[in-house]
């Protein structure tokens, strides 16, 4: 049933043009970053002479590609979370989906995996791109899935707090630009407290969780935290669901 | 197997301390189609939303086929199918791809789809409208797509909130004639304000004011009270009123304005023969003999003023 669900919303974010649009500049930007590493590559090593100043190519591309998608990814998901539950209270089709055989939990889920399967397009695209280094050079692996890894989670979690932003309001714009602020804030909390790191509330700051991934670390603690992120938002949203049921 | 399908009891829905539903209790048999009449704001839709889960009661129960809507919401779900008021629609989607999504959320087996989708357009008249993309369809045949996604997958109950509005009259009848149809096999719940609609496609009869029911009955018992007691006669020369009464079963007589005469007789027993005979012999000029019918709105207003009146 959840499966279902994703369906249906992934046939309507193809079957609308925002979608092919936002997955095309996502691509455009992606590559020209892979260019650029690809093409700067040769430039710095050739001018770094001592061993210690060399880099592997994954990390040096990896890193060009890998260090942009957070920022960009920032846009495009609440670009594309706004629409998810306001539009269904919007056109008033959100029956349709109550009076299904279906729990919320199922529907709020299936919401959630629609709409990342979709984004993870995107991320499985930067995957390609990057393995394809893999023709003329010796890629590290673990750094790229490590990289992929970290850059899946934080992009389900940039959704699940756009899908929760979604099912509180009516309008999709509204939405776009709470999640955006929102996510914005997350990522700027480390910023602001750069000078006390043991800061608690430091610990919030998505980017901080990312980073490690980045420098192809898989720490189970980051990991956890990503889950929690995630989990917590998508259980505020069945609450919200739920309170529609009761308060009417 | 039980052949009670719909079983409402207490049902309350208060928002605030304004009670939308007020102890609303009813059961509903396999083959009724089920009307719901009242005017707006009397608390239809909000009882059919509770009714079909998407709303939780403040009180009272809902049961689907013996299944509780609160405790079992899926299963009681996957026995109903709901058209809201506003017919949820994905505008952006054509109708097959539509109906395809509906008949897979509920539960309908992957082998049966393509058949369910092409079964539901042709009993809601839409076999030439399955490549269209439901936003550029007219209002009738978006309402129509709205009843198709509630029939496809074959429910025991099929709960359609004011089905003929928008629809031109061509469309009213053959929607009329698919909920008969459905009456046969399921039972139907509907909602409106027309109320010869009720008196058409009905076997039971629920009006709603405020929030309450004031009236729960069969048809039957709403057209006896419509028809009454009454003829209207129209005579060129009305004799005084008194050789009128002195003909036997005539309890009254009234003078309406236009020659006519309205007469009320002892239930059953109508006197329209010994009053034409008495026209003829007596040289009363009769132009006019007939039943004279409460319009069914009249009806309609005397229950729900009757109500207002004892409250």
């Amino acid at each position: 049933m959840i499966v279902n669900i994703a369906r249906k919303e992934l046939k309507g974010l193809f079957s609308s043009p925002m979608g092919w649009v936002i997955l095309a500049l996502l691509q455009f930007v992606f590559a020209t970053f892979y260019l650029m590493g690809v093409d700067q590559y040769f430039l710095t090593m050739s001018g770094a002479m001592r061993p210690d100043q060399r880099m592997g190519v994954t990390e040096f591309v990896g890193g060009s590609v890998f260090g942009i998608a957070p920022f960009i990814m920032l846009f495009a998901v609440p670009l594309l979370s706004m629409r998810l539950i306001s539009e269904e209270r919007r056109q008033q089709t959100l029956p349709f989906l109550f009076s299904a055989p279906l729990s919320l939990t199922e529907i709020v889920l299936g919401k959630f995996v629609g709409l990342l399967s979709f984004l993870s397009l995107s991320v499985l695209l930067i995957g390609a791109m990057v393995f394809s280094l893999n023709l003329w050079a010796d890629i590290d692996f673990g750094y790229l899935f490590a990289n992929l890894l970290g850059l899946f989670l934080l992009v389900a979690s940039y959704c699940a707090l756009g899908t929760y932003v979604s099912s509180t309001t009516q309008q999709p714009v509204v939405a776009a630009i709470i999640t955006f602020v929102a996510l914005l804030a997350l990522q700027l909390i480390e910023y602001f407290l750069a000078g006390d790191p043991s800061n608690t509330i430091a610990n919030l700051s998505l980017m901080r969780h990312f980073e490690p991934f980045s420098r192809g670390m898989l720490d189970t603690r980051d990991i956890a935290y990503f889950l929690l992120f995630i989990i917590t938002f998508l259980t505020l949203t069945v609450r919200r669901l739920d309170a529609d049921r009761l308060r009417g | 197997m039980t052949t009670i399908t719909v079983e409402a009891s207490e049902l309350t829905r208060k928002y605030g301390s304004r009670a939308a539903v007020n102890d609303v209790s009813f059961t509903l048999n396999k083959g009724e189609v089920l009307g719901f009449l009242g005017p707006n704001g009397a608390g239809k839709s909000t009882t059919m939303k509770m009714l079909t889960g998407n709303l939780a009661p403040s009180n009272g129960s809902v049961k689907i086929c013996g299944i509780d809507m609160m405790e079992r919401p899926k299963d009681a779900k996957a026995l109903i199918g709901y058209l809201p008021e506003q017919p949820p629609l994905y505008r952006e989607l054509t109708v097959d791809e539509f109906l395809t999504i509906a008949a897979r959320l509920h539960r309908v087996s992957r082998q049966h789809i393509r058949k369910a989708v092409d079964i539901a357009k042709q009993r809601c008249g839409l076999t030439e409208m399955g490549k269209r993309l439901i936003e550029n369809l007219s209002k009738g045949y978006q309402q129509r797509v709205g009843i198709a996604q509630a029939i496809i997958h074959n429910p025991m109950v099929v709960i359609l909130d004011e089905p003929t509005v928008g629809l031109d009259p061509i469309q009213i009848r053959d929607i009329r004639a698919l909920i008969k149809e459905l009456g046969g096999e399921h039972s139907v719940i509907l909602s409106t304000h027309i109320l010869p609609e009720v008196e058409m496609v009905c076997d039971r009869v629920q009006i709603i004011h405020k929030g309450s029911l004031v009236f729960n009955g069969g048809i039957d018992v709403l057209k006896q009270q419509r028809h009454g007691n009454r003829l209207l006669l129209g005579l060129r020369q009305p004799p005084p009123h008194e050789a009128l009464l002195g003909i036997p079963g005539v309890e009254s007589v009234e003078a309406l304005e236009g020659n006519l005469l309205r007469i009320r007789h002892t239930p059953g027993e109508a006197p329209s023969e010994a009053l034409v005979q008495a026209a003829v012999s007596q040289n009363w000029g009769l132009f006019q003999i007939n039943p004279d019918q409460t319009s069914l709105e009249e009806v309609f207003v005397q229950l729900t003023f009757q109500e207002a009146a004892a409250a």
